[in-house]
Order: structure tokens, then C-alpha cells, then sequence
């Protein structure tokens, strides 16, 4: 590729991604559900379950800061889906097929809507984490903070290809409840409320072979305790597969668009 | 004034099951929260202070319903949005239809799935080993708390769609109502709830109603927190018709 051309793409993709970050200004009311929702939750299952940190065996000081970033990455989900939702709208009101007919390569227009989410999805982790901090929560340092948010970003790069899918296939705004609930359920399918020892027996086999649990426990380590490479590297290697899978479904779905 | 309520609530019934979109949060979400919290929290039941149980999911299906019958007034009242969106609303009230049918058709639509949604509850329970202490009677009680319930919840739905007049505004209401439920007994035992959410709880009538509906699910029939709850569903849904009527009085006075 020439680097005109190259030029030519990463202008593309920041419009596209500009357009995404304007949908928040453009329409607050459909934002700020996204953006409260993981923190009430945090708030909620703490003030409902906080008692569960009792336990004998439970490795965080407090409920609240085991369950913080279960909120990140519900943030990050519901962004993913969100961009779903609005390349759902996009298809609907025509703007799409418009967008199909722009001399640019589809995976380039891909990046532009992903990358949207990516940078999106740290409005409601930095809402959360401005009220966890408030309520109590330690200070993970910045380091760990620096690792969480690029779990969560990469995150909803992987929540924003799978919506992408939905959107395009189903071409409608009512596919929101499936593109919200896939990642909604994965998150919850993990050691989002205890640790892995407290676990029933069932939801144990399924954390365990449920790769967000491996993202969750890396963006977990730093508030918990200490960053180490040990928790790390299962995280990234999960969070760059799901980002592979979903990421080749949506280029493919992208490409038969106008086939 | 019945005849029509009748029409109105099998019209809205039968929209209500061809769109899966608004049918399926009320049981979807409520399934998943209920079986990650039973999976996840099932060692709860042994911290000092928690009722005898013979297990967690005994204790979370009323949290699960109650939280199901909040998502169905949310629903109902995105439903009436939609007809005030696509001009539906207008029709009727151009047309000679008694003006409280509106509310009272919508309401009573919104009873007959609040049934189901407590019976898709009682089954899935009985399915995964969570059987009706309180046997027949006790079915009937969480049946009769949940109808009047859901009724309740449905008339604020309708009332918020009269006064916003559009979908996404009353779609924006789902996050109160994770707020309202997370401050009640619905999800832990009261005296196991942090503060302030343990004061706040004491006073939300969605602890009474997640209490009444639990009581002959865990722990058998006793009079007093089925009353209760069952007084508190019936508060929540007079006061919330009434408030829907004065909503569509205020509504036609602009139109």
C-alpha cells in the first residue's frame, strides 16, 4: 500500500471515528444509560452483596473493590454494543449503504466504527472508577490503571465486532437485546462475584474455560494486588483471540455487503 | 367502558407477543442475574444472619421475578410510547373510545403477562429443584402479589410514556430501576444489607413485594409478610393508575 494510500485510510477510519464520539453529543439520552448502568450495578451488587467478602477464602479486602472491574468491562461491553445498535440505526435510516458506496476498503470502514468504541468505552470506566475511587476504593496505581484500560479498550473492540455481525445480518435496531446479552452473560460467566474457589462446581467449569476470565482477572490484578506478568499474558492472549475471532467475522461480513 | 378496555388490552397483548424485542429482556435478564448469582453466591446462605434455606435459588427467585415484573413495566411503557410515536395514540383519542380504556386496556394487557412471567418463574425454579413451600395456597399468594405487582409497575410505565412521549426516554428509565431494586431486600436479607442501602430498604415497597413473594417460595405461608406484600403491590399499582389517568388527562389537555 503507498503511503498516500495509507494516509488516505487512517483519515478515514479517525472520521468515521469522530462520528462515533459525536453520537454522545448528539444524543445524551441514548448515551448516559451506557454510561450510569455499570456503575449503579457496581454500586447495587455491593450495597445487595457486600457481605459475601466475609467469606472464608474471599481475596480482596472489600466486595466493592473485587466487583470495580466487573463494571469496566460491562462498560465496555455495553459500548460494544451500542455501536451495534447504531450501525443497526445507520443501516435502517440508508446512511450505510452510503457509506458502502465510499471508495474505501471495507475492513478500513470497519476500523473507523471499532475504533470508536474503543476510545467510547472509557467514558463509563472513568465515570466508575471517579465513583469507586470516591466511595473507598484503593488506588490500583498507575500502571495497573494504564493495563486496565487497555484490556477494556481491547475489549470493546471485540464487543463492537460482534455486535458489528448482528447489526449486519440482522439489519435492525430490535437485534439490540442480542448483541447487548452476549457480552453481558460472558462477563457474568467468570469469577465476576467471588473467586474461583467460591464458585459453584458448574459455574467453575464455566469460568474456566470462559476466556473472560482471563481478561477480568488481568484488569482485577492490579486492584486486588499487585500487577504481575503471570496474570497478564493469559489476559492479553484471550482478549487478542477474541479480538481475532470476532474481528475476521466482521471483515467477512463486512466484505459481502453489496455482493 | 369494559368492552373497550378488553379490545384495547388483546390488541396490546398480541403486539406485545410478536415482538420479541420487548418480550424478551423481561425474561432473559432476569434468567441470566438468577443463575450467575445462584452459581456465583450459593455460599452466601452460610454467613451468620442469613435465613435457613434449602438453597440460594429458593431465595433469588422472588428477586428474579420482582426485578422481571420492574422490566415489564418498562416494557409496557415503551409499548405506549411507540403508540404515541407512530400516532396510534391520536387515532383513539380522535375515535370515541372512553378515554380511561387507554390506560385501563394497556394495564390490564400488562396483568395477564405479569402472570406469566411469574409462572415461567414458578417452572423454572421447580425445573432446577426449587419447589413452592407454601404448596397450592402459596402459589396462588406469589400469582396474586405478582398480577397486582406488575399492574402497579406497568401503570408507572404508562404514565412515564404519557408524560415523555417517546421510547428511548422511557428505555432510559432502566437504570433507575436497577437503582430502586439494588436499595431493597429483593437480591440479600435486609439485615445483611450495607448501609445505607439497609435504610433505604426498609422503606422501598419492592422489599415488602420481593419479601411477600419469597415468603411461601423459601420458607412457607405466614400471614404477615404475604399481607404485606401483597398491601404493597396493591398501594404501588392504585397509586400508579391513578397517577397514568392524571398523566392521560394532562395529555389530552395538549392535544
Amino acid at each position: 500500500m503507498s503511503r498516500c494510500g495509507l494516509r488516505q485510510d487512517l483519515r478515514t477510519i479517525g472520521a468515521l471515528m469522530r462520528r462515533g464520539l459525536n453520537e454522545i453529543l448528539r444524543v445524551p439520552g441514548g448515551a448516559i444509560p451506557g454510561v450510569l448502568a455499570p456503575t449503579i450495578f457496581m454500586v447495587g451488587l455491593s450495597a445487595s452483596f457486600g457481605e459475601a467478602a466475609r467469606l472464608p477464602g474471599f481475596s480482596a479486602d472489600d466486595f466493592r473493590t473485587f466487583i470495580v472491574p466487573v463494571g469496566m468491562l460491562q462498560g465496555a461491553g455495553f459500548t460494544g454494543a451500542a455501536t451495534g445498535v447504531n450501525l443497526a440505526r445507520d443501516i435502517q435510516q440508508g446512511w450505510f449503504d452510503r457509506l458502502m458506496l465510499a471508495p474505501a476498503p471495507r475492513p478500513v470502514l470497519l476500523a473507523g466504527v471499532v475504533g470508536s468504541a474503543c476510545l467510547r468505552c472509557l467514558l463509563p470506566a472513568t465515570f466508575l472508577l471517579i465513583v469507586a475511587f470516591a466511595l473507598g476504593v484503593s488506588w490500583p496505581g498507575v500502571g495497573a490503571l494504564v493495563l486496565a484500560a487497555l484490556l477494556i479498550m481491547g475489549l470493546a473492540a471485540a464487543a463492537a465486532c460482534y455486535a458489528t455481525v448482528l447489526a449486519l445480518h440482522f439489519r435492525t435496531q430490535q437485534a439490540a437485546p442480542l448483541m447487548q446479552i452476549g457480552t453481558f452473560a460472558s462477563i457474568l460467566f467468570t469469577t465476576a462475584y467471588v473467586p474461583r474457589e467460591l464458585l459453584s462446581e458448574w459455574l467453575r467449569a464455566i469460568a474456566d474455560i470462559n476466556p473472560m476470565t482471563h481478561v477480568l482477572e488481568g484488569v482485577r490484578q492490579g486492584f486486588t494486588g499487585d500487577v504481575t506478568w503471570a496474570s497478564t499474558w493469559p489476559a492479553l492472549l484471550a482478549l487478542a483471540g477474541l479480538v481475532a475471532a470476532f474481528g475476521a467475522l466482521a471483515v467477512r461480513a463486512m466484505q459481502r455487503q453489496g455482493c | 367502558m369494559r368492552a373497550a378496555s378488553v379490545a384495547l388490552a388483546r390488541r396490546a397483548l398480541r403486539n406485545f407477543l410478536r415482538r420479541p424485542q420487548l418480550l424478551a429482556p423481561l425474561v432473559l435478564f432476569p434468567t441470566l442475574l438468577l443463575v450467575v448469582n445462584v452459581g456465583g453466591l450459593e455460599r452466601t446462605t452460610t454467613l451468620p444472619g442469613f435465613p435457613r434455606v434449602d438453597g440460594f435459588l429458593d431465595f433469588q427467585l422472588a428477586a428474579a421475578m420482582t426485578q422481571s415484573l420492574l422490566l415489564g413495566g418498562v416494557s409496557t411503557g415503551i409499548a405506549m410510547a411507540l403508540d404515541i410515536e407512530g400516532g396510534f395514540f391520536d387515532r383513539l383519542v380522535a375515535s370515541p373510545t372512553p378515554r380511561l380504556a387507554i390506560v385501563l386496556g394497556r394495564v390490564l394487557a400488562a396483568s395477564v403477562i405479569a402472570a406469566l412471567q411469574i409462572i415461567y418463574f414458578l417452572v423454572l425454579g421447580a425445573i432446577f429443584g426449587a419447589s413452592v413451600k407454601g404448596g397450592v395456597v402459596g402459589v396462588l399468594c406469589v400469582l396474586a402479589i405478582g398480577i397486582v405487582a406488575g399492574t402497579g409497575f406497568s401503570a408507572l410505565g404508562v404514565m412515564i410514556a404519557l408524560r415523555a412521549r417517546n421510547a428511548s426516554t422511557v428505555q432510559g428509565i432502566f437504570p433507575l430501576v436497577l437503582v430502586v431494586l439494588f436499595v431493597s431486600s429483593a437480591f440479600f436479607p435486609a439485615n445483611l444489607l450495607s448501609s445505607p442501602a439497609d435504610v433505604v430498604a426498609a422503606y422501598n415497597p419492592l422489599s415488602y413485594i420481593a419479601d411477600g413473594l419469597r415468603q411461601p417460595i423459601a420458607f412457607g405461608n405466614a400471614l404477615a409478610p404475604m399481607l404485606e406484600g401483597l398491601a404493597a403491590a396493591a398501594g404501588v399499582a392504585i397509586a400508579a393508575t391513578s397517577l397514568s389517568v392524571l398523566a392521560l388527562r394532562g395529555r389530552l389537555r395538549q392535544t
